[in-house]
């Protein structure tokens, strides 16, 4: 297939997948209605949560998603788990278009795309033993491993580092942890090709995170299964994704591999985002302290983003041009290939500390001020 | 999570941690058998004296009522007897004196009557409240299965797939709920049976008990279903039910395996709150003259009854008045420790 337009592979990618992407979502839109007015009530606007984005996630690939909360990160990974109806745009899972698909057409791909939810606490039936919520998806797929689906799930709790004679017990009988690794067994029941992870690890205490990244990574590596990991900050993904996408209000603002994004980024939001992950130089070697950039305010409402870049009202880099213009998703001269992004005036592709910090917020600028004078 | 009745389930959490596990001995094997949320429930329900008093007394009832034939013929009465007119009993031993009120003491208690005569009739009380007490409670056992069936499909299907169903099925609910009751049942009773048989001829029992089940029936689910409503609206969020739609699961069987069972709880809660207070319902129409008629034994009448000789004969109140008391609050404290047995977050 050729040089996909839109959205290039990276070249890591690209050599241990040739051909087409597993998974691509072309100018992927959903809008929730809005509704208001008295009596009648009727669409007063939308929820721009996802608003045209492309991504392409190839096989065997971890494709890192990361977003500020309420970017539409999690819209996403339900459109490409069909969970939810997009409102236009476009979703090929090898080379076959879904989007429209319905349950039954989709009952051959259903198997082959799974989903690891955010809440362990609520992602579990608590009517159901652990035996029954993870066979469930053998069961509607009318699946009969060899040696039975109990055995499989045997295996699978092993697999996922849980005790195998424990399928007979409750969810509530399990710790968060616990419940997430059963959550894994149930998405690696299917023996699927691609699964969507809605931060997996962010309702998990921090000592337990490790453990389930670990797991994951590990189900990634020897099952060789792409993943769509999601997290709302880019320590997580760090260790997980070979390609990182950073969202910000339903756009794809910087695409690329992940040492482009870690340490060449060019987006200011991607700037903003690095310079909160504490880890995230350890071991790099590098001397010198690290940029620190504090952003001011919050997130603009989705139902009324501002016009041009949705980063101008943050950005420490607006001018006229962002408000007018939109910039396009595209690889700027000096990036790598693959390396995507979307700003008019893109930062230097480095993560070394500036002369002067940057701190947009008033307050704790002031408050900064007051403790360096102390 | 805010539910209005949390489904989570056990409230103890027994976490049990995988890698402590070989620890446990070998005669502790059977233990691993995972306890379920019912499971838990029964232990924390057994363990509340209170509700297992009453579930037995409940019980009791129910038993009583049932074997109400047998229990009469070992008795040697029956509820239709005019022992205090017929010649063949009153010749031989009188039960009323000359103005129609029982002879003796308190209502006419003695071996032969244990619940004492009715006043004027001198039929038996001690099996017309049996047998009442047969026709009531099985009545409403009867409604409130109906109710809470009809209350959880329109529940079920209004919250499970929202939009225009939903906003449906809840102008439908609105529309019943907008009758005031008491009166309606009252006033609609007679239209029901007029409709069906005609007015010149004798309403046979059955069809009365008919109309009583579809007057209460159709004025009486509304709750129970938008308590589903709102349980299940709640439940369609939870990511395990997102979790069955990406397997591949039917509507049908998200309904039946996933959510269903996590409405059972708030179900029971409400049946056991729902019986009690149907019973009062049938009592009070046969009260006001629109529910059973004689010659069928049945409580509610029995106090339309007692209310008229109040005055001449207040002991003729007592037997089937302490019978209701005690049913009915045994009754809703069963509820209650069902609900705390099911919901321990929610308790006192
Ligand atoms: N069902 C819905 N109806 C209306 N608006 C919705 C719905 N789901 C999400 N939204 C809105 O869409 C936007 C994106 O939500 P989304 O859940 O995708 O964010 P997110 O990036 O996953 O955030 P978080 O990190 O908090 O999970 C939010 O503004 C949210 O309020
Ligand atoms: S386009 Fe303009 S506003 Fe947007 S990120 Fe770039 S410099 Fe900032
Ligand atoms: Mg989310």
């Amino acid at each position: 297939m050729k040089e996909d337009l839109v959205l290039p592979a990276p070249r890591e990618a690209a050599t241990d997948s040739p051909g087409e992407p597993l998974l691509q979502v072309e100018g992927l839109v959903k809008h929730f209605p809005v509704k208001g007015g008295f009596p009648i009530r009727r669409t007063v606007g939308a929820v721009q949560a996802v608003d045209g984005i492309d991504l392409s996630v190839h096989v065997g690939e971890s494709f890192g998603l990361v977003g500020e909360s309420g970017c539409g990160k999690s819209t996403t990974g339900r459109l490409i788990t069909r969970l939810m109806e997009p409102t236009g745009g476009k979703i090929s899972y090898r080379g076959k278009d879904i989007t429209r698909a319905s349950r039954k057409q989709l009952a051959p791909v259903r198997s082959e795309i799974q989903m690891i939810f955010q809440d362990p606490y609520s992602s579990l039936n608590p009517r159901q033993t652990v035996g029954k919520i993870i066979s469930g998806p053998m069961e509607i797929n009318g699946i009969e491993p060899e040696g039975g689906r109990d055995k499989r799930v045997r295996e699978l709790l092993e697999t996922v580092g849980l005790n195998p004679e424990h399928f007979n017990r409750f969810p509530h009988e399990f710790s968060g942890g616990q419940r997430q690794r059963i959550g894994v067994a149930r998405a690696l029941a299917l023996n699927p090709k691609l699964i969507v992870a809605d931060e997996p690890v962010s309702a998990l205490d921090v000592s337990i995170q490790a453990q389930v990244v670990n797991l994951l990574q590990k189900v990634q590596k020897e099952l060789g299964i792409a993943f769509l990991f999601i997290a709302h900050d880019l320590a997580v993904v760090r260790h997980f994704s070979q390609r990182v996408a950073v969202m910000y209000l339903g756009k794809i603002i910087e695409v690329g591999d992940r040492d482009s994004i870690y340490t060449r980024p060019r987006h200011p939001y991607t700037h903003a985002l690095l310079s909160a992950v504490p880890e995230v130089n350890l071991g790099d070697g590098e001397t010198g302290g690290r940029e620190r950039i504090r952003l001011a305010g919050d997130v603009p409402s989705p139902i009324n983003p501002p016009s041009g870049c949705r980063f101008r009202t943050r950005c420490w880099k607006a001018q006229d041009k962002c408000a007018a213009e939109e910039p396009p998703l595209i690889q700027i001269s000096g990036n790598r290939e693959g390396h995507l992004t979307a700003c008019h005036f893109p930062e230097e592709p480095t993560i070394e500390a500036r002369d002067e910090d940057i701190v947009l917020d008033p307050a704790l600028a002031a408050l900064e001020e007051a403790a360096a004078e102390d | 999570m805010t539910s209005p009745i949390d489904i989570e389930g056990g409230g103890t959490s027994v976490v049990v941690d995988g890698e402590q596990e070989p620890k446990t001995k070998p005669e502790e094997a059977k233990q691993l058998e995972g306890r379920s949320p019912g499971q838990l429930m029964w232990i924390r329900f057994k363990r509340d004296r209170t509700g297992v008093i009453c579930a037995w007394v409940v019980l009791f009832y129910f038993t009583v009522s049932l074997l109400a034939p047998l229990i009469a013929k070992l008795y040697g009465k029956n509820p239709y007897t005019l022992y205090g007119v017929d010649p063949q009993h009153a010749d031989a031993h009188p039960v009323l004196d000359d103005f129609g009120l029982p002879l003796g003491y308190f209502g006419g208690v003695s071996g032969d009557h244990w619940f004492g005569v009715e006043p004027q009739f001198g039929r038996d009380v001690f099996t017309m409240l049996l047998y009442g007490m047969r026709t009531s409670l099985y009545m409403a056992l009867g409604v409130t299965v109906l109710l809470v069936v009809t209350g959880v499909i329109v529940g079920l299907i209004g919250g499970y797939f929202g939009g225009r169903t939903d906003y449906f099925l809840g102008r439908v609910t609105d529309f019943f709920l907008s009758f005031p009751q008491q009166l309606f049942f009252i006033a609609f009773m007679p239209v029901v049976t007029a409709f069906f048989v005609d007015p010149r001829e004798e309403t046979p029992t059955y069809f009365r008990a008919l109309a009583i089940l579809i007057v209460l029936w159709l004025l009486g689910w509304m709750p129970i279903s938008r308590l589903v409503r709102s349980t299940v609206l709640s439940l369609r969020e939870r990511e395990f039910v997102e979790a069955a739609k990406v397997a591949g699961a039917s509507p049908w069987r998200i309904v039946r395996k996933e959510l269903l069972p996590n409405v059972v709880s708030p179900i029971l809660i409400q049946f056991t709150y729902q019986l009690p207070s149907t019973i009062l319902t049938i009592a009070f129409l046969s009260f006001a003259g629109v529910g059973f008629v004689e010659p069928t034994p049945d409580w509610g009448r029995m106090f339309a009854t007692g209310a008229d000789v109040a005055e001449q004969d207040p002991a003729f109140m007592f037997f089937p008045g302490v019978a209701l008391v005690i049913f009915v609050l045994c009754f809703n404290l069963l509820g209650d420790s069902v609900r705390d047995a099911l919901d321990p977050k929610s308790g006192r």
